[in-house]
């Protein structure tokens, strides 16, 4: 069964270190659903990596394998075989007219999403969630007339222990 | 210590035991050869094409067991590096290639003879660097031969722009190399010893698939204690040939597309089969689903994406070979559960089975009178090198004919391209062996056709008066492709008949090296024994029936046990 993962890659941030990650992906024919990166802050020279990926179960674990095997690599946790938090954020630029700005304003509101930037014809808005989350405010926006649409990938945490 | 990088370069390679080194310079790395010609414990052994560096370079690692060097210079050094890179990467051959660069101000400037080596190179080597600060050279070369040689070995590619070779650097004593992120698995975890023993007493056919990872952990003593200890029969692949003698009673030969017959039956129909160092590779399991259908796999390897990656493996052994068989040889020797004598009484009917399948169909060819066969120019290389010669091998045919005839019995000393299969590697390997081990005899088995490829060296071996021997399977053909075209493609033979080849022993004199031709079977033997006999680098040119086939065969994506039988 074709099950969506995703996996979490803590590395040394050195020259060339994603390119290893991707070409490892490209060269295999894995697949990249979404990629997010950065230094993590709390080690020097370390950076997390969040890919969202999906394959049979035996894909899967050659992929944690490979990307285990790569020199620079740290440590690689398939996050979604355990509890975990996950989010995403977008930038949605909309086209405000004097009659919809009310409404987007309303959704926005809903989907608990900030307006980051304004001009007299639209508004940037910003919303962070689930996925699913951040598509469902993108889909009730679109009769709006969206101008311009910007995501991130995923990034996710696992789930500290609920134990006292 | 302060001194120039290209000082603190050769001392890293002489505290790493290199005394042996295949190169060719050029600008980038002109700074290095100037030191280099100086070096009184480095020998530089000068190629003349880049790629034959690599092979040579491979095949000295893989004689000696140590890691191989190559220096080659930017640009078009650095490319025609990567056949042999990458030929050593599906082989886990450890080799470290220095490669020069532009200077770092240049680097990304498309400047002459600049390419992105670090980038190209990035899927066919273990790990590669990119040295640009000299402060980082030193632990560089240090961590690039740690890390080739340990674990699963592999190519390591260093790439050194010509401003950091031209710095002053600080040499450190070496500590030992300590990775934050790499640390391979060198013992098993004892519970899945015991788990696979108790599996292996279970089975009443047992076989051994042995690869190349027995020769790299250097566990042959330890397979072969475990194969005799049980009476259990071992099949080996093509990088496998000599981690187990080939003329053991236990042994099967090959297995796989060109594998005996009796290899393949055992594989189909045994109930364990215990897979030590080896990647379940297409050209061994063909058809997956009818590899080893009724078999309980354990699978011995100290990488773990080997481990179930094409097949489903029951129990998975991340470790060292050597390790592994020795904690197994061990708990069987322990365990009170073990009766040996029993183990092997129950095995008789397996082995009395396979002993029926080989009667069957041995490895065999059709004699001819007239006409010299390719087998029978391999069987009496065997023959008359007691078979203790080192075998290098091209690829096509003649490969497989030497792989299924010469009967290694020793490890160390069959060095082929087996994985990415490369025409051409065999001569070059042919004189890095021959560097690496001085009082062997070394022949290269080559076809009229991969002969060609690196036939430059013939200037190196003579160069360096290497009395290498090439055996020349001359059917005027690409014969392995010739052989697809006849069965697959109606005989069709496009591209594949070579009519125009040089006169092989006028090619030899040429380069001052000595050429011999039998064209009958007769002739075979005298030209072997002069060959042996000769002090110098020697082209033998055996002209072979011209559309002989390699037998058995399983065709592509074919169950193993649908072979074409002689």
């Amino acid at each position: 069964m074709k099950h969506k993962h995703t996996i979490s890659v803590l590395l040394q941030n050195k020259p060339g270190v994603l390119s290893r990650v991707t070409g490892l992906f490209s060269g295999r024919g894995f697949n990249i659903e979404s990629l997010s990166v950065s230094p993590t802050l709390q080690e020097k020279d370390v950076s997390c990596l969040t890919l969202v990926t999906s394959g049979e179960d035996a894909i899967i674990e050659q992929i944690t394998k490979q990307l285990h095997k790569l020199i620079d690599v740290i440590k690689v946790t398939d996050i979604s075989e355990k509890e975990y938090v996950e989010r995403e954020m977008a930038l949605v630029r909309v086209k405000a007219e004097p009659s919809t700005r009310a409404e987007i304003l309303r959704i926005v509101d809903i989907f608990r999403g900030r307006v980051v930037d304004v001009s007299p014809k639209s508004f940037a808005v910003e919303v962070t969630g689930t996925g699913d989350k951040v598509k469902a405010m993108i889909d009730l926006l679109r009769p709006v007339g969206i101008q311009e649409i910007i995501r991130t990938g995923t990034i996710a945490m696992t789930r500290a222990s609920k134990k006292y | 210590m302060k001194m120039r990088a290209t000082e603190a370069f050769l001392k890293c390679l002489e505290e790493q035991n290199v005394d042996t080194i295949f190169g060719f310079p050029g600008g980038a790395v002109i700074d290095l050869y100037d030191d280099l010609y100086d070096s009184k414990t480095i020998k530089h052994i000068l190629v003349r094409h880049e790629q034959a560096a690599v092979h040579a370079a491979d095949a000295f690692a893989r004689v000696r067991g140590e890691v191989g060097v190559a220096l080659v210079t930017s640009g078009p050094g650095a490319t025609n590096t990567v056949t042999g890179i990458a030929s050593a990467y599906c082989d886990s051959i450890p080799i470290v290639v220095f490669c020069g660069q532009v200077p770092t101000g240049l680097i990304g400037n498309d400047a002459f003879q600049e390419v992105d080596i670090v980038g190209i190179t990035r899927p066919c080597t273990k790990h590669n660097y990119l040295v640009k600060d000299p402060k980082e050279l030193v632990a560089t070369i240090r961590e690039a031969f740690h890390i080739a040689r340990t674990g699963r070995p592999g190519p390591v590619l260093v790439d050194l722009p010509k401003d950091v070779m031209a710095a002053k650097v600080d040499f450190t004593e070496p500590k030992p190399v300590n990775m934050r992120t790499y640390k391979p698995t060198y013992e098993p975890h004892p519970g899945q010893v015991e788990k696979a023993c108790k599996t292996i007493v279970k089975a009443k056919k047992p076989v051994l698939y042995v690869g190349g990872g027995v020769i790299a952990a250097n566990a042959w003593d330890e397979l072969t204690e475990l194969a005799r200890s049980l009476d259990i029969p071992v099949t080996m692949t093509l990088m496998g040939l000599g981690g187990f003698p080939g003329t053991d009673s236990l042994s099967m030969g090959m297995l796989g597309m060109h594998g005996t017959y009796y290899s393949n039956m055992a594989v189909a129909n045994c109930d364990v089969l215990i897979a030590v160092g080896a990647r379940f590779d297409d050209r061994v399991t063909g058809k997956i689903s009818a590899f080893a259908p009724h078999a309980k796999i354990i699978h011995i390897d100290i990488d773990p994406t080997s481990i179930s990656k094409n097949v489903k493996v029951d129990i998975p052994i991340v470790a060292d070979c050597k390790h592994a068989l020795a904690a197994m040889n061990d708990y069987i020797k322990r365990n009170d559960s073990f009766d040996t004598a029993a183990e092997k009484e129950k095995h008789v009917p397996w082995l009395e089975q396979i002993k029926v399948w080989k009667n069957e169909h041995p490895l065999g060819y059709v004699e001819e009178t007239d006409v010299i066969k390719p087998q029978f120019v391999v069987q009496k290389l065997h023959e008359l090198t007691g078979g203790d010669a080192i075998i290098t091998t091209e690829v096509g045919q003649n490969q497989m004919w030497a792989a299924q005839f010469y009967h290694f019995n020793h490890p160390r000393h069959f060095m082929t391209s087996g994985g990415l299969g490369v025409m051409g590697y065999g001569f070059p390997a042919a004189i890095g062996a021959q560097l690496a081990a001085p009082d062997k005899v070394v022949i290269d088995i080559a076809g009229d056709g991969s002969i060609q490829m690196n036939i430059q060296e013939l200037a190196t071996a003579r160069h360096n008066k290497l009395p290498v021997k090439i055996a020349i399977l001359n059917n005027s053909f690409l014969g392995m492709v010739r052989q697809w075209q006849e069965l697959f493609y109606d005989k069709k033979y496009s591209s594949t008949p070579l009519e125009t080849a040089p006169d092989f022993v006028l090619l030899a004199e040429a380069y001052g090296a000595v050429g011999l031709r039998a064209t009958k079977p007769s002739e075979v033997e005298p030209v072997i024994k002069e060959a042996l006999a000769t002090d110098n680098t020697v082209i033998m040119d055996f002209v072979i029936s011209r559309e002989e086939g390699v037998y058995p065969m399983v065709p592509a994506g074919k169950a193993t046990t649908e072979m074409l039988l002689v």
